[in-house]
């Protein structure tokens, strides 16, 4: 039998970020990989950074230093909300992925609750927790700006 | 099992960033609410006289190599994670693996120099400074 | 709500087509099908196929949630097409197509040889020391309620490939098992008559297994039998992390009612035919 042409539907990095019709811990898991990469991104220029110091050389700090520019400062509050969201998703992840947050086996007889409704309270805790922690970065960080 | 192993203390690590990231951004972020050992509460966390005062205390070196350790694991660890989702091929597999590990071990090595280096300026350089971020840890913690 | 069920309103299906001799990419033909409340997406499909264009292809069999047959992408997720009521998830549009992250051999059917291949790999069967008492059992083993209740849910899959579709790791990830299979390692792992659970755990934790899952969530969401595969799949994680902590329990395989041959056989169990296979 001769082979037929297929179609190649896998959907992509797409994929990763669905389509819409998705649920919440779908848009945790890829605000988690985008703020995990973005955390990285700076933390490798920061070790460059900060390594600098060992000869002397403060870039972030003094009258009209390099990294006070307005777009460092913006990029570091960014770096500080990400990290907000990742730590305390990543609290979440690690109870989950070791199975303490997804409850145990059931019979799944209607209405059961599936492991995301059994680990959904400690998903919402932890965000709230991230927005407290977010909130008090903010104000630092108005209150670093207006100084 | 190669990948357990590497998931395992990807996971620790997470953990540990938890803690020691945590303090950090505590420090640099919620300096203005906490003063949280602030040698010069005066000034902001980030100037050059409260850096050099951590660098002075021994705490906070270590922590800073630590920190540098776990946080380089669990950051390209998590690149690779991502990437190889990507279906490379295996020989590009095996060379960004062996590209991570020489990232990941060069800049350890830098971040390790640099903070004893610092370290020994800070402490060597002004006695006076160690004593106050010695005394502020004492006080504070 | 449909209150009215006599109500008939009419439904644009959006219904993706792919001829392979003749199409270089799948395209959307829209057929607009009359809809009263109750019907579901399957009977949609085959008012098409009776009235509107013969040439439709789906797969499907048992029109009751069991076979696993039906899987399709509706309206953006992925649900069997027998089970879903068209009025429960479209209004006046309904986009149907194939199963996303395998290869479309026709319309609306998925190639699912992957997946039953990565399943087949990782031995979903109890596995016992004595193979030849295993494919000629005398007894029976022993297992509690409470033993049996810690892998049943995960029995009920029908391997319908939804949850395959709805992954994102699949997404780009082909070599990754998938939710379904690792499913079924931990299914079988915990299962207290088996004895397999090295070999599936060396495969399952393997550079594209188990722990290429981030917990999105998804192949729990869609799963249509309530089998959670996020929760077999965590589980499943955590056995890797305590074996490689040497903090697992260790586990036999159970004993059998009477010892390996030397059980009578039950003459109301009959004997097993002829092997058709490998004999």
């Amino acid at each position: 039998m001769p082979e037929l042409k297929r179609h190649d539907n896998r959907l992509g990095i797409w994929g990763w970020l669905g389509g819409g019709r998705w649920g919440m811990e779908r848009y945790a898991y890829i605000l988690h990989r985008v703020t995990g990469l973005g955390i990285l991104a700076y933390f490798l220029m920061h070790i460059c950074v900060t390594s600098l110091r060992a000869w002397g050389i403060y870039l972030w700090t003094g009258e009209g230093a390099f990294l006070d520019a307005p777009v460092f400062k913006v990029g570091e509050f960014l770096v500080f909300s990400a990290f907000a969201f990742h730590a305390f998703n990543g609290v979440r992840l690690i109870l989950v992925e070791l199975g303490f947050a997804v409850g145990k086996p059931i019979e799944p007889v209607y209405p059961y609750k599936s492991s995301l409704h059994v680990q959904r309270p400690l998903f919402l805790a932890m965000m709230v927790l991230a927005a407290v922690f977010f909130a008090a970065g903010s104000y630092e960080f108005w209150h670093g700006l207006a100084r | 099992m190669r990948e357990t192993k590497y998931w395992t203390w990807f996971m620790a690590a997470g953990l540990l960033i938890l803690a020691l990231l945590g303090l950090h951004m505590v420090v640099m972020h919620l300096g203005s609410l906490t003063h949280l050992f602030a040698a010069h509460p005066d000034q902001p966390s980030v100037a050059q006289a409260n850096s050099q005062a951590r660098d002075a205390s021994l705490f906070f070196t270590l922590s800073y190599v630590v920190l540098l350790g776990a946080g380089l694991f669990h950051g390209l660890y998590g690149l690779r994670v991502v990437v190889f989702e990507l279906s490379l091929k295996p020989a590009a597999e095996k060379a960004l693996s062996a590209l991570l590990l020489v990232v990941g071990l060069g800049l350890f090595g830098l971040g390790t120099y640099a903070a004893f280096a610092a370290h020994g300026r800070a402490a060597g350089a002004s006695p006076a400074v160690a004593s106050v971020a010695g005394a502020s840890l004492a006080g504070r913690s | 709500m449909w209150e009215n069920v006599a109500e008939v309103r009419e439904v644009a299906f959006h219904v993706t087509r792919f001829t392979p001799e003749r199409d270089v990419k799948p395209r959307v033909q829209t057929f607009q099908v009359p809809v009263r409340a109750g019907m579901t997406v399957l009977e949609g499909l085959h008012y098409i196929k009776e009235n509107l264009d013969s040439s439709l292809v789906w797969r499907y069999s048992c029109r009751m949630g069991v076979c696993g047959s039906c899987g399709m992408l509706l309206n953006g997720r992925p649900g069997l097409a027998c089970n879903t009521q068209i009025f429960d998830i479209a209004g006046t549009d309904l986009t149907v197509g194939p199963l996303p992250n395998f290869d479309v051999v026709r319309d609306l059917i998925p190639d699912l040889v992957p997946m039953f291949s990565k399943h087949a790999g990782l031995r979903p069967h109890v596995v016992r020391e004595d193979a030849a008492d295993q494919d000629d059992p005398a007894g029976e083993y022993f297992q509690t309620p409470a033993q049996l209740e810690e892998f049943l849910q995960f029995t009920y899959c029908i391997k319908c490939a939804c949850c395959m579709a709805a992954c994102p790791t699949l997404a780009t990830d082909a070599g990754y098992l998938g939710p379904m299979p690792l499913a079924q390692v931990q299914r079988y792992n915990v299962d207290t008559r088996d004895g397999g659970r090295g070999e599936r755990l060396a495969a399952a934790g393997a550079a594209h297994g188990v722990f290429r899952c981030h917990y999105a969530g998804e192949c729990s969401r869609v799963c249509p039998k309530g089998v959670d595969p996020a929760k077999a799949i965590q589980h499943l994680k955590r056995q890797l992390v305590l074996d490689y902590l040497h903090l697992a329990r260790r586990q036999k395989p159970c004993a059998k009612q009477h010892g390996p041959g030397k059980g009578t056989r039950d003459p109301q169990i009959p004997a097993s035919p002829p092997r058709t296979i490998g004999a």
